[in-house]
């Protein structure tokens, strides 16, 4: 008889799981239905109050903010890490350039960040070089706003957009760019008709490893941007160690995390459209072969929710 | 004739210290299929990609009815390539392959509707519009890639081996194929191929090349019958080759002294010395293996004992080492039984007679 230790293997993970993942997950959950304790923690004591304390402008301000800056953040990377890539794809010393790419994870997160306050800080490395051609000597104020913020963001996770992409492009046959070329594609639509479409899923997985982190952001928002970069991780943060409503910061988080699932469950699990033409074909072309495929330009993915 | 003039003039290219192509010239004429013959890395992909517009040769012009293309890139040529690998699109259905190049062009729906089906039909493919590429045989591909490269109308088709992928039944199948759309295209093809048998079988004419170089460039028949190079004989088909000094001449009669073999009667135009050392071939099929000895005018015989004998059906070939020391090689085809052939096997010992005038020179003054 043959035996089947499949449960054996997994009992591990799924204990790790169980222990690390879903009980804290559901202590949160508990704790959204709970009341207010009067220095922190949580009232044994049934209560909506924190739903009810979440339909508040501020918070949906914060809210919408971290939706745009999230995908601005994310857009952005994407476009950058797509030619990344490629480049590294096509390149012949592939380990010496995905090397290069993965680098800045041996230095710690923080330090990365208070890097970049070095470099465009009133004093940084920027302002006095733009201060030694000439510019004016008060310098420029570049930190402590939105569009810093998004520069961050794209500076942290563009490596977890660059590796999903590159392994992807890296299996694509750039035959068939010739292909295309060849067909009376200029470049760009080479690009665009034939290896996008084929490399959709790199694509997919580059969102959701930009998306998902950079929605959640805390770090950057808090060093690098202003009392107008606040995103709901702050927001999370803030109720937790400052106003010390637990059960407001768990429902934020839940309602967070719900949406995020949500959403890039729709994001991973929408299909591309399939090319349909009618199935039967008169191969003798009577008078109107009824042939409208569809435009094959369906093929971008489509957005995120 | 439809199809377009293709002039290859001077090009050279290099790739690094490999120099794909060394100066080559070519005149393809409109309609005619032209192939491309050699081993690989003879250079002649490299020129096919750059008829095509892929590479840049780095010297030299390229030429498509008169008009030089060079610069253009490959979107601007009135060309269109077969893809060894096929390169068909993967996300996109049979009929949308075919269909790309008029989505490109932004082909009102209607055309492109019957214009694929037409180019489908043409490859007997219509059955299969609605399939995607993974899900279609080797020869299914080819035929996409090929109604595919046909659906723009070029004047010139490019096929870059286009076969080679698949079993030699199907290559056979469809090879024939092609030469019937060729027919009914009536454009430009230029095959490339190292298969001689191929590129015997279909071509208008050949341009055999090696090392970067195109040797001769002539009709199936010339190419096989009058090789200019031993290369040449040596690479299409079997050839026996012989070397040796030129003893004498009369008219268009040399006798010469070919090593392994002796005096050697050999009746060629080509103009040569007393003195010079000369290459010359024959082909297997033009030997004939027999018991006795028999005789005949400028008809050179050699006595020799059978070291191989190979039977395929419909020949056999015998690899003979004649007494003098040559090793040559024998086709005798099985016409007929009534012949009364005698059984040659293994050991035997034969005589082979070849007239002089099917003995070619393929170079003089040999080193």
């Amino acid at each position: 008889m043959k035996r089947n230790y499949g449960m054996a293997y997994a009992t591990p993970q799924a204990l790790w799981l169980t222990v690390f993942f879903a009980a804290p997950l559901l202590i949160i959950i508990a704790y959204s239905f709970l009341r207010k304790g009067l220095y922190g923690g949580v009232e044994p004591q049934l209560s909506f109050q924190a739903y009810v304390d979440m339909a508040n402008p501020t918070l949906l301000t914060v809210a919408v903010r971290t939706l745009w800056v999230s995908l601005a953040a994310t857009i952005i990377t994407i476009l950058i890490a797509l030619p990344c890539g490629y480049s590294i794809a096509r390149s012949k010393n592939q380990a010496i350039r995905l090397f290069l790419v993965i680098v800045p994870f041996w230095t710690n997160f923080l330090v990365r960040i208070y890097a970049w306050i070095a470099i465009l800080g009133n004093e940084g490395f920027v302002n006095q070089a733009l201060r030694l051609i000439g510019f004016r000597p008060e310098g420029f104020q570049f930190l402590y706003n939105q569009g810093a913020v998004i520069l961050v963001l794209v500076y942290m996770y563009l490596p977890y957009a660059i590796l999903p992409l590159f392994s992807t492009i890296d299996k694509f046959d750039f035959n068939l760019l010739e292909a295309a070329r060849d067909l009376g594609a200029t470049k760009m639509q080479s690009y665009l008709r034939v290896m996008l479409p084929n490399i959709k899923g790199g694509v997919v997985t580059a969102v959701l490893f930009t998306f998902i982190p950079i929605f959640g952001a805390y770090a950057v928002p808090l060093l690098i941007g202003g009392k107008d970069s606040y995103m709901l991780g702050n927001v999370i943060a803030d109720q937790v160690t400052k106003t010390r409503n637990w059960p407001l910061a768990s429902a934020i988080s839940m309602t967070v995390t719900l949406l995020t699932a949500v959403s890039v469950f729709l994001f991973a699990l929408k299909k591309p459209k399939e090319q349909h033409i009618e199935k039967d074909i008169d191969p003798l072309g009577s008078s109107s072969p009824k042939l409208d495929a569809p435009q094959g330009s369906g093929s971008v993915p489509a957005g995120g929710h | 004739m439809k199809g377009s003039d293709v002039t290859v003039s001077n090009v050279s290219k290099s790739f690094g210290t490999f120099s794909a192509l060394k100066d080559v010239s070519l005149d393809i004429h409109k309609g005619e299929f032209f192939s491309l013959l050699g081993p690989s890395g003879c250079g002649k992909t490299t020129l096919l990609r750059a008829i095509a517009g892929f590479e840049d040769p780095d010297s030299g012009v390229i030429g498509i009815d008169g008009t030089d293309v060079s610069g253009l890139p490959p979107d601007k040529r009135h060309c269109n390539t077969v893809f060894q690998s096929y390169a068909l699109f993967p996300h996109l259905s049979v009929f949308e392959n075919v269909a790309f190049p008029l989505r490109i062009k932004k082909t009102p729906k209607k055309l492109i509707g019957e214009l694929v089906l037409k180019h489908l039909a043409l490859v007997q493919l219509e059955a299969h519009a609605n399939k995607k590429p993974n899900q279609l045989s080797g020869g299914q591909k080819q035929r996409v890639a090929i109604a595919r490269a046909l659906i723009n109308e070029p004047s010139v088709l490019l096929l870059d081996e286009p076969l080679s992928a698949l079993d030699a039944k199907l290559r056979q199948h469809m090879l024939m194929e092609l030469d019937s759309i060729h027919d009914k295209v009536g454009i430009t093809f230029i095959y490339v191929t190292h298969d001689q048998q191929e590129a015997l079988s279909v071509s208008d004419r050949i341009a055999v090349m090696n090392a970067g170089q195109v040797l001769q460039v002539g009709s199936p028949q010339q190419i096989y019958e009058n090789p200019a190079t031993e290369f040449v004989a040596r690479f299409i088909g079997e050839a026996n080759v012989f070397k040796g000094e030129v003893l004498s001449r009369s008219g268009t009669l040399n006798v010469m002294n070919a090593e392994g073999f002796g005096e050697m009667l050999v009746d060629d135009e080509t103009p040569v010395d007393v003195g010079d050392t000369i290459i010359v071939t024959i082909r297997p099929e033009k030997i004939r293996i027999s018991d006795d000895k028999p005789s005949g005018r400028e008809l050179n015989v050699v006595r020799g004992v059978v070291e191989e004998p190979i039977y395929s059906g419909f020949q056999t070939k015998y690899v003979v080492r004649a007494d003098s020391g040559a090793r040559i090689t024998i086709f005798r085809q099985h016409a007929n039984w009534s012949e009364g052939i005698p059984d040659i096997a293994w050991k035997d010992e034969v005589f082979l007679s070849f007239a002089a005038r099917d003995l070619v020179i393929v170079e003089k003054n040999a080193r």
